[in-house]
């Protein structure tokens, strides 16, 4: 087991190098630069930006010094925010992401399984349907839609919560961004628990444990739900990732001071360097979730041995 | 992070009771919308807008604008201006502090203008003071930073020489880029001076907190020279960059003005909100340049006949829902120096009459039906609103001259990247936003010598020389004369065809005193106060 997660702790090594030398020359095939704006700068000026920032060395040198200072930690200054590194704009802003990401992931996960399972034991019952059609919309209706008919009934029609931002961190901020966030994530994970429950309650064992006269609630909890979570864990990883490291457009929609935004700002922007940032930030987190998973599958399922 | 909480609210509780139940004490707090994250606070470095509404609530230069958008003194409290117009001399209000409460001395500016052309500092708007003497040949890295034309006659007395007469040199420093530092906090903090608890500032407010992302809070400076009249103890500036955002907080209450929200909304605004909703024409003009270097745009009829054939009025109307206006100038009205500008004749025209004197010209120049197809690329950055006019303007052209049109769209950076490396086109959408209030500013971006915003490559001696000449005239009337014989020129001949002048949408809740909308699209929060 040991040995397991230290070999895939070392493959992780190489992943990441290739995923940061392909991001750090795709970035650049893009046309423009970060100091290209609607208001072009005069030549004088752009020149002085691109010689500070060593913007106007050979492509190869940009990138042998990116990685020696990325391999100490020093992920560059932002181009586009000035007063802050990379590594400080992603630290202000991952905090916010993750305890939003979190509350979501929970919300996701134990809403999701909850109501699948409830489907599952009922299937073809109008709660059936119900769930079913419920977590349909949810994957369908994009979030963009979501979070301002939130905010439209909860926020301006009724007042009773936040429009937007972080506030004093207060759950009640938090509540609207949550749901927006979770919502399409619950769904898929009621759509898996129902589809992989349904397939375990008509297994063998089972029907071995029903024959033997178990409690209804023993043989769902304990035995099926075991074999009904292996395809819950495995979109645990990628779900887990994609929340915590935040989503562009809920902190957009609800301005919350994350991390996610900066994908897209950095791209928009040719923020090379808070692109590259991120890109790292988000392997890592892929990277980290993969290998709970896996170590979680060998307890769940006893199949799987990592020797 | 609770354990804070914990405190504050203990330290809360304490402070109330220290000072007794005095319910009076209520503080005026203003929430300021903002159209995005701040990139910078340096002020050296910072280019748009979102860091202007900030920077000049923090800091004081020279002259500043008013509520109203008029130059007025500023850290400075009067001036005298040589003969010559090359020689200013300000002298420096004898109150004017930094909020660590040191003086604010002619020391300063010094250091804060060479630090803005000090090539090391790579300032993004250093171009904006290159008419102070030698400030282009410092920021090229040619003569050193002592050679730039500022010079303290005394602590409270600075002298500033010009290369040529400016007759809008008041304005340049009323720009953010000529916002003052403190000398003695950039040389102790070097790049950290921007940040809370660290900031210096000279203006009516200085810098409390800053979450990035979710809010910057500025509170009221004390030791600021007009402090006594200046209403609001705090203004809390929101980046939002996702308009609907913005108004939905608004709408929610949670912000007293928002910056900047969809023209669609326009009309919904106005009726759930009123007076709120301000529709305010700024110095902006949209325009669709020709490249000049090649046929048939060389050919001033075809540019003429094009330019025409646009009916601006449907696109202010039905694509901007009258939150732009049409506009056959390419300076925008509004200036107080410059007047009604020099719009083309065909201004006066109805739009049949233009189409049917467009297609005349065309014919003349003979393209279009009859004669040599008309195969037109419109390039545009791609915006769900240039894609409507380009759609709109590429219709006109079809149906008044038979052309073929077809559209290209890239990303801002990219878009203008092509334009500014000389890449060859047809038609492409620019925009400009004036940096200062002077006619100027709009005209010689036409100017053959300019080889970044002249993207049609437009060249007329006449025009360059009456350009020219208006920089070396310092009668003020003489010169707006001169600015509108240029314009009168360059409309006749359309290098670029102006569409629409830009307006500014703000909502600007009732509880807010002291608004009032400009040209300039100036607000500086020390003029404004909210009422319960």
């Amino acid at each position: 087991m040991f040995s397991f997660v230290l070999r895939r702790l070392a493959s992780a090594v190489p992943t990441l190098f290739i995923v940061v030398t392909i991001s750090f020359f795709l970035m650049r095939f893009a046309p423009g630069g970060p100091f290209n704006l609607e208001r072009p700068l005069p030549p004088q000026t752009m020149a002085n930006l691109m010689a500070t920032y060593q913007l106007d060395k050979p492509i190869w040198t940009q990138y042998g010094t990116y990685i020696t200072n990325a391999v100490t930690g020093d992920f560059g200054p932002s181009y586009i925010y000035k007063d802050n590194t990379v590594a400080q704009l992603i630290g202000k802003g991952l905090p916010y992401s993750l305890e939003l990401g979190f509350y979501a992931l929970i919300l996701a996960l134990f809403g999701g399984v909850l109501a699948g399972t409830i489907a599952a034991l009922r299937q073809n019952s109008l709660l059936d349907f119900a769930i079913m059609s419920v977590s349909t919309v949810g994957v369908t209706v994009p979030n963009f839609v979501v979070g301002p008919v939130l905010t439209l009934v909860f926020a301006i029609t009724l007042s009773w919560l936040p429009a937007g931002g972080w506030g004093d961190g207060s759950l009640r901020f938090l509540i609207l961004p949550m749901i927006a966030l979770a919502l399409p994530q619950l769904a898929v994970f009621a759509r898996l628990t129902r589809g992989s429950m349904i397939e375990a309650l008509h297994t063998d064992h089972i029907r071995t444990a029903r024959a033997y006269g178990l409690p209804a609630r023993t043989v769902v909890v304990t035995h099926a739900m075991r074999a009904a979570m292996l395809p819950v864990v495995s979109y645990l990883a990628p779900c887990a990732a994609a929340l915590l490291t935040g989503s562009a457009v809920v902190e957009t929609i609800f301005t919350i001071p994350g991390v996610g935004r900066y994908f897209v700002l950095g791209a928009i922007n040719r923020d090379y360097t808070l692109v590259m940032g991120t890109v790292i930030l988000v392997a890592i987190f892929v990277i980290v979730f993969n290998l709970l998973v896996d170590i979680l599958y060998g307890l769940l399922d006893p199949r799987v041995r990592h020797d | 992070m609770s354990s804070l909480k914990i405190n504050l609210r203990a330290a809360a509780l304490l402070g109330s009771l220290l000072i007794g139940a005095s319910p009076a004490l209520a503080e005026a707090v203003l929430h300021r919308g903002n159209a995005g994250e701040p990139q910078t606070l340096d002020q050296h470095h910072t280019s748009i807008n979102i860091e202007e509404f900030i920077l000049k609530d923090l800091y004081e230069g020279l002259t500043v604008y008013d509520a109203a958008g008029k130059i007025v003194p500023g850290a400075a409290e009067s001036w005298t201006v040589s003969d010559d117009g090359t020689v200013y001399t300000f002298k420096l209000r004898a109150d004017a502090k930094w909020s660590d409460g040191s003086p604010v001395t002619a020391g300063d500016f010094v250091f804060s203008f060479q630090r803005v052309e000090d090539p090391k500092t790579a300032a993004g708007y250093a171009n904006i003071l290159f008419p102070v003497k030698n400030a282009e040949k410092v920021n090229k890295g040619e003569v050193p930073l002592d050679q730039l034309g500022m010079k303290a006659v005394d602590d409270k007395t600075l002298e500033i020489t010009l290369e040529r007469p400016t007759p809008f040199f008041l304005e340049l420093l009323a720009h953010q880029t000529a916002l003052p530092v403190s000398k003695a906090s950039v040389e102790k903090n070097g790049a950290d001076f921007v940040k809370p608890g660290t900031m210096v500032s000279n203006g009516a407010f200085k810098l409390a907190a800053h979450v990035p992302n979710d809010s910057l809070t500025v509170e009221k400076n004390a030791s600021y020279w007009d402090a006594a009249n200046v209403k609001l103890d705090k203004v809390i500036f929101y980046p939002i960059d996702d308009q609907a955002a913005s108004v939905r907080r608004f709408e929610a209450k949670e912000m007293d003005i928002a910056y900047n929200f969809s023209a669609d909304q326009l009309e919904r605004l106005k009726a759930a909100y009123g007076a709120q909703v301000r529709v305010s024409p700024t110095l902006a003009t949209y325009y669709y340049a020709f490249d000049t270097r090649q046929e048939p745009y060389s050919d001033v009829r075809v540019r003429q006949a094009l330019s025409m054939a646009v009916d601006r009025d449907f696109l202010a109307k039905e694509i901007y829902s009258g939150s732009q206006l049409p506009a056959y100038s390419m300076v925008p009205p509004g200036i107080e120096t410059y007047g009604d500008p020099s719009k083309a004749d065909f201004a006066e025209m109805s739009q049949l009459d233009r189409e049917d004197k467009a297609v005349e010209l065309m014919k003349e120049a003979g393209y279009g039906e009859g004669g040599k197809p008309l195969a037109i690329e419109i390039r545009y950055n791609t915006n769900p609103n240039h894609e409507r006019v380009a759609t709109a303007v590429a219709d006109m052209w079809k149906n008044t001259f038979g052309a073929t049109v077809t559209m290209v769209n890239l990303d801002v950076s990219s878009h203008y990247a092509y334009l500014q490396e000389g890449g060859a086109f047809n038609v492409a959408r620019a925009g400009w936003v004036a940096d200062y209030a002077d006619a100027e500013n709009f005209l010689a971006l036409s100017v053959s010598t300019n080889k970044t915003f002249n993207y049609g490559h437009y060249t007329n001696p006449d025009f360059d020389a009456l350009m020219k000449k208006s920089y070396e005239e310092t009668d003020p009337a003489a010169r707006s004369k001169i600015l509108h014989e240029a314009e009168a020129l360059m409309m006749k001949e359309q290098p670029v065809a102006p569409f629409l002048t830009q307006a500014d949408l703000w909502l600007v809740a009732d509880k807010v005193k002291g608004w009032q909308d400009n040209a300039a699209n100036q607000h500086l929060s020390r003029f404004l106060s909210v009422s319960e």
